[in-house]
């Protein structure tokens, strides 16, 4: 791997596409032609060879780590892999195409700043691409690009390359949330326009994958505005030995959202009180302001009761507080959901219990419009749904920010995870009655 | 870049603090794993970043082979009192005396034994989490292992079902018996690793520098020479593990790139004897590190085997 030159980006991306679309190809040729393989890693590909790959080196077996993939050739589920150019670091999950793995490109799709969906040139736009495009688009992913792969067996032909931009082009107003996309005509198997420009496409006049990777502007992903602080871990030293560890008290946690300066006002939720931030600890020293997604410790110039799942928040744009909550979500367990089941639900640094109320609908992911009223969502389903909280969350719509606007849902007893939910946004902005110190 | 922006290494351990805070948060008796090695003093360093200035909410535990670098030992002995930290130390020897683990005829690594051995410290303290430095790019099997890896009450790991992890929003709860492995590194390279101690300025094992050792050449591996046998009145921990009479012994100038233990470690010759010559020396290296590991040689899957079986 390439020595980078302190300080680089970090570009997370994943792939998806239906089975065969050549998800795996396509990675391995990144690492491959990146020169980001390794010797041994190339031997145990040669090793395996005669296994799946008919004596070729089957670059999918880079990726496919376990034995029963190996076997039966498929993706089962998430792998992460790593590799760098002088540019950038790259982070790709790799997202397997069958329908019943849903929930996995669900987990890889939720952490990208990018989605490369995979469409193979023969068979054109199918039911898994527009999933694949609809979960890119419903999980916030900013940046698309459609990967028209396997161009080699249709003789690289324009018409064909155009004819399927021009079908996803028609779907994509629907979605209505990327802000960019490419399309791109590769062979992930011969190499054609993932490393390097395809003498083949004439007609394209766009980078090839890896140089879009490369360059694509992504530093204003995260959200920097409306500071939100999730309490995470309440840091108290206790030190009966050091005075000046005796009083510390700090808030240790992520922030989720925005700026937060030293001096600066903040009201603590839902207490709704309103104090000073009197510094911003980190292991290294004070900062003067820190950002999302900084990882930092708060301590205040009142001393409040604040616990894990209070939230910190600057005095504009004040999030919701509600217990009735509309969402959507993705099912992720064979058991589906019904309306009346009662379920965890963890959001931010808190988990509350909660009781589905109502299933709205149910996406059909031939036409992407919503279906109403369906009896329950089984695995891999996305619907909207109502929920109702034994505690007030405190949140922002998903599509204004991911991190106070994202929920997972836990069964009891079987501790699995079984949703991933997205919030509606707030019907009004918490009012919180200033009982407190600083005015 | 603009101020308001993070480089890759500075996401990295934001990342890596928030998974340490939610441990910390969300188990009652969660335990560090910690062996000297360069994965788990990157941790140490995030770990003091995440709870300074408390003290860290957790103790540190190691499971000894029996065939550890000393260098390792007195490493991991003095980080551990640096930080104040309670380090608890468990070896494969207790595990077979009290007949948690049996060595199969004939094998010396006690690599898999370790399994046993650590399953037996979470019984015995009652460990609930254990975290380790296990990043995703070290091996196939690894790269499909979550942040919160869930673990049935048999220590088993069950790849076909894992829980899906999705955002920041870790699904940390089990019930009591089973529990619940840890990586706060799961996104770092061995690049990142190393830069991230630069960056710090970590200490590290003298033996990640290039020094003089006498090797003997096995499997496609220079392995080293294990310390002379003294007690008569015991039987050769090394046993089998001794060059024999076609193996001939040289002396090198050899650093390690990976740490396990002195059977089942290859070294690599290299001058590299700073962190700066050693980034470099990754960043030109044409084999992963892994490539030095004899445990990881066994067989294709050999990692998702140990794993399923408990393994860390």
């Amino acid at each position: 791997m390439p020595h980078t030159q302190h300080p680089i980006e970090l570009l997370r991306f994943n792939t998806c596409g239906s089975v065969d679309d050549g998800k795996s190809t396509l990675i391995g040729r990144l690492l491959y032609d990146s020169k980001s393989l390794m010797e041994d890693q190339v031997a145990a590909l040669e090793k395996s060879a005669d296994i799946t790959g008919g004596g070729h080196i089957n670059l999918a077996n880079l990726t496919d780590g376990l034995r029963a993939e190996r076997e039966q050739g498929i993706t089962i589920d998430v792998a992460y892999r790593y590799f760098a150019t002088p540019k950038r670091k790259f982070i790709v999950a790799d997202t397997p195409g069958h329908v019943q793995y849903t929930r996995n490109m669900v987990t890889g799709a939720s952490t990208a700043n990018l989605s490369v969906v995979l469409v193979d040139a023969r068979q054109g736009v199918i039911e898994q691409t527009r999933r694949h495009t609809y979960i890119a688009a419903l999980l916030g992913i900013p940046h698309l690009v459609i990967a028209v792969n396997k161009m080699d067996l249709v003789d690289w032909k324009q018409e064909r390359f155009l004819e399927i931009r021009d079908e996803i082009e028609d779907f994509l107003p629907k979605l209505d949330v990327f802000r960019d996309v490419k399309f791109i005509p590769v062979s992930a198997l011969h190499g054609d326009n993932v490393v390097d420009d395809s003498p083949k496409t004439p007609w394209y006049e766009g980078p090839p994958l890896l140089r879009h990777l490369e360059t694509m502007h992504i530093a204003s992903d995260w959200n920097l505005t409306s500071f939100r602080f999730p309490v995470q871990w309440v840091n108290r030293p206790n030190s009966p030995t050091d005075p000046l560890l005796h009083d510390f008290r700090g808030l240790s946690g992520m922030i989720a959202s925005g700026i937060v300066r030293q001096g600066q006002q903040v009201v603590v939720l839902p207490l709704g009180i309103k104090t000073t931030v009197k510094n911003i600890w980190t292991y290294h020293g004070l900062l003067t302001e820190a950002f999302c997604p900084q990882s930092v410790t708060l301590c205040l110039e009142h001393d409040i009761d604040i616990s894990r799942g209070d939230m910190i928040v600057g005095l504009e744009n004040l999030p919701g507080r509600e217990t009735e909550l509309q969402a959507r979500v993705c099912w992720m367990h064979q058991r589906p959901l019904q309306a009346g089941k009662k379920y965890f639900l963890k959001h931010t640094t808190q988990t509350v219990q909660c009781v589905v109320t109502q299933i709205l609908n149910k996406i059909n992911f031939d036409t992407l419009d919503p279906e109403p009223a369906p009896l329950t969502l089984a695995i891999n389903d996305i619907g909207g749904i109502k929920l109702k909280t034994a505690k007030p969350l405190l949140f922002d719509g998903y599509s204004t920010n991911r991190l106070t606007g994202s929920f997972i849902l836990i069964e009891p007893g079987t501790n699995a995870t079984v949703a991933a939910g997205m919030l509606s946004a707030p019907t009004e902005a918490v009012k919180p009655e200033y009982t407190d110190f600083a005015i | 870049m603009s101020s308001y922006h993070l480089d890759h290494l500075q996401f990295l351990e934001t990342e890596a603090i928030h998974v340490l805070r939610e441990v910390a948060a969300e188990f009652e008796r969660p335990v560090l794993l910690f062996s000297g090695g360069k994965d788990s003093i990157c941790i140490l360093r995030l770990a003091e970043k995440a709870f300074r200035p408390s003290d860290l909410p957790m103790p540190f535990l190691n499971i000894e082979t029996g065939h550890e670098f000393p260098e390792l030992i007195r490493f991991r002995d003095a980080r551990a009192k640096e930080l104040g930290a309670r380090l608890i130390v468990r070896t494969v020897e207790e595990a077979i005396a009290k007949g948690l683990a049996h060595p199969a005829p004939g094998e010396i690594s006690r690599n898999k034994l370790q399994t046993p051995a650590l399953l037996g410290a979470i019984e015995e303290f009652q460990f609930d989490c254990c975290i380790g430095g296990a990043r995703r790019d070290e091996e196939k099997a690894r790269a499909k292992e979550r942040f919160f890896s869930y673990r049935d009450s048999f220590g088993q790991w069950d790849p076909k079902n894992q829980r899906p992890e999705i955002w920041n929003l870790y699904n940390a709860r089990v019930n009591p018996g089973e529990n619940m492995r840890v990586f706060p590194l799961s996104n770092w390279t061995e690049m990142d690793v190393w830069e991230y101690i630069n960056q710090e300025k970590l200490a590290v094992p003298t033996i990640y520098f290039s020094h003089r050792r006498d090797c003997f050449r096995r499997g496609g591996q220079w392995i080293p020479v294990p310390p002379p046998h003294t007690d008569a009145s015991k039987l050769d921990p090394y046993a089998g593990a001794r060059p024999k009479p076609h193996e001939p012994v040289k002396q090198l100038v050899v650093r390690v790139r990976t740490i396990a233990d002195m059977i089942s470690t290859g070294m690599i010759e290299s001058p590299a004897d700073s962190v700066e010559d050693i980034i470099a020396e990754v960043s030109a290296a044409r084999v992963t590190e892994r490539g030095t590991r004899a445990d990881d040689k066994a067989g294709e899957a050999a990692m998702e085997d140990r794993k399923k079986a408990g393994y860390f």
